[in-house]
């Protein structure tokens, strides 16, 4: 016979549960409900559903080159051949090139501007608390439209090419990495501000001596993570007509010639996977020298 | 006085003899560093030229932008409110179909890629080497392909934000599943548990909080990305604008982009709310 105490204990667990599973029951209620309507919104029935999935498998079966083993190295003429499902090698790696070309000016010119906004907008630093929002304000603006946003509005001015884009993604890059910059100056220690100030410099003297050699490890990984995004950003702008191989890719897509659809995504895939490998070597050595 | 000044100099004299690192750099580091900088100079500079930033277009460039930010103001919403609201609302549902999809896939996949879950190194290198792989193709490059192959329409965008996230997802599941404790599991293993007990009731219940922010933080994120996701034509707010901007309506482009900034912070503050009541923090 078991102790009214245990009793009362298997009691209390008993209800716990219970009603552990009526909240677990009644948010599960709730998340169906919301995605019932979403689903009607976005008009995923289930019948449109199940019609399209195979599309899909088939769509993206067809992107898959014929490759046939025997003639695997055999030059450009042999179909089946790596060569014959690279055959415009040449000119998808010139647009690559270009593509993170784009990614790195309009990083550098991204991280250019938002180096000097970012001491003004960061609390420790700011003269005072309206100059402060002032710059924080103005970043988030910069930062909220996506890059894409900005390359349809640029393309308009400054015509097709990759200038709209550099432009584009430079100006989102400013708003995203002031935002982090000026974070870890906040972050910053702040006895060298004291130190060059007591000794009679000015804001910028002591922004320069006493803050920039402590952050400029941090900003520059911060750069670098950036430029990684930014590559990514850069292979889409181009469906715009804002330059890189995004043109190129949307073209091929346009006229469904699958194999080449295949053979460039494959390639950015590669890109931006060895640009982040090279990358994250970068930032683990500047993570060193701030040590 | 010019006696103490003599003197100083003298000394520093002196000193930069003794000690000359201490006043600069030496002449070859010196020499690195212009060398350095002049590679960055002509990498610049052979860049410029190469996207042609003559003075020229950048002024011509920058009074058209001038032109186009005139028209923007004052925004106005246009004849097609009701177009617009039905964009805005297909953007959210989009971001959260996409987002609740992307999860329930990632969720075994993560736990596949986790190397105290699927042990052997092979199998563990290529699956995360696959996640990352898909996760270096861009979601506008999946709504693309997605619009070819089921038409245009939001379908395409669910289908394009779950396929970009379901890789990221996995990703962020396995690191988490890796960083949790396993002794919890073994326990569950020790008092006679099976190997999917101990993953239940041992790995799960560390690793499900994690799981729950990343899925609050993915609505979030999918929900600015929905909305630019109907530029290739996979539904949702992006497709007014591009028909706007095509016609150039700048007033009512700037219109819908304000809307956009509204509701990305409606779901931001929503998302956070329900973080501090399922999680707390």
């Amino acid at each position: 016979m078991l102790s009214s105490a245990t009793l009362g204990a298997e009691h209390s667990y008993l209800a716990r549960r219970r009603a552990r599973r009526a909240a677990t029951l009644g948010y599960g209620a709730v998340m169906l409900v919301l995605l019932a309507i979403s689903a009607r919104v976005a008009e995923v029935y289930p019948a449109t559903l199940a019609a399209g999935l195979p599309r899909v498998g088939e769509y993206f079966h067809k992107l898959l080159p014929t490759l046939r083993a025997e003639a695997l190295f055999a030059g450009t003429q042999t179909e089946g051949s790596l060569a014959f499902w690279f055959y415009r090698l040449d000119s998808w790696a010139w647009l690559l090139f270009e593509t993170s070309q784009i990614a790195a000016l309009a990083t550098l010119a991204g991280a250019s501007l938002a180096f000097l906004l970012c001491f003004p907008a960061a609390a420790n630093l700011a003269p005072n608390r309206a100059v402060y929002l002032l710059f924080r304000r103005t970043l988030e603006l910069f930062r909220t439209v996506p890059d894409i946003v900005y390359a349809l509005i640029l393309v308009w001015a400054f015509g097709v090419g990759p200038l709209a884009g550099i432009f584009a993604i430079a100006l989102h890059t400013v708003g995203a990495l002031g935002k982090l910059f000026a974070e870890v100056v906040e972050n910053a220690d702040l006895r060298p501000w004291d130190g060059v100030r007591a000794a009679g410099g000015n804001w910028a003297q002591a922004v320069r001596y006493a803050i920039v050699p402590q952050v400029l490890p941090n900003f520059l990984s911060y750069v670098l993570l950036r430029f990684e995004i930014n590559v990514r950003g850069a292979t889409v702008i181009g469906f715009v007509g804002a330059g890189g191989i995004g043109q190129e890719l949307y073209a091929v897509i346009s006229f469904n010639y699958y194999e080449e659809i295949g053979a460039i995504i494959l390639l950015i895939m590669l890109t931006v996977a060895a640009i982040d490998l090279a990358s994250e070597q970068l930032r683990g050595w500047a993570a060193g020298r701030g040590a | 006085m010019s006696a103490t000044a003599q003197d100083i100099a003298r000394d520093i004299a002196e000193l930069r003899a003794r000690m000359p690192r201490a006043f600069g750099p030496s002449p070859r580091g010196r020499a690195a560093r212009v060398l350095g900088w002049a590679l960055f100079a002509a990498w610049l500079g052979a860049l410029l030229w190469w996207f042609d930033f003559s003075p020229t277009r950048i002024w011509n460039g920058l009074s058209g932008l001038f032109v186009i930010l005139r028209q923007m103001i004052p925004p106005s919403p246009g004849e097609h409110w009701d177009a617009i609201l039905k964009g805005l609302a297909e953007s959210v549902a989009m971001a959260f179909l996409g987002s609740t999809i992307a999860v329930l896939v990632a969720f075994p996949l993560g736990f596949l890629g986790a190397n105290n879950v699927v042990i052997n190194t092979l199998a563990h290198f290529s699956i995360r080497r696959v996640f990352d792989g898909f996760r270096g193709m861009d979601q506008l490059i999946w709504a693309l392909a997605f619009v070819r192959a089921v038409g245009l329409g939001p379908l395409a965008g669910v289908m394009a934000i779950a396929a970009a996230e379901t890789a990221v997802l996995a990703k962020l599941f396995a690191e988490a599943i890796e960083n949790a404790d396993n002794r919890q599991a073994e326990a569950v293993t020790a008092v006679g548990g099976g190997r999917l007990l101990g993953i239940r009731f041992g790995l799960l219940p560390q690793v499900f909080p994690v799981m729950l922010a990343q899925y609050l933080y993915q609505i979030e994120s999918n929900t600015r990305s929905a909305s630019i996701l109907g530029v290739v034509g996979a539904g949702g707010i992006g497709l007014q604008i591009a028909e706007r901007i095509k016609v150039r309506y700048w007033d009512e482009v700037l219109f819908i982009i304000l809307l956009i900034l509204v509701m990305v912070a409606i779901i931001d503050t929503l998302s956070a709310m329900v973080r501090r009541r399922l999680i707390g923090g």
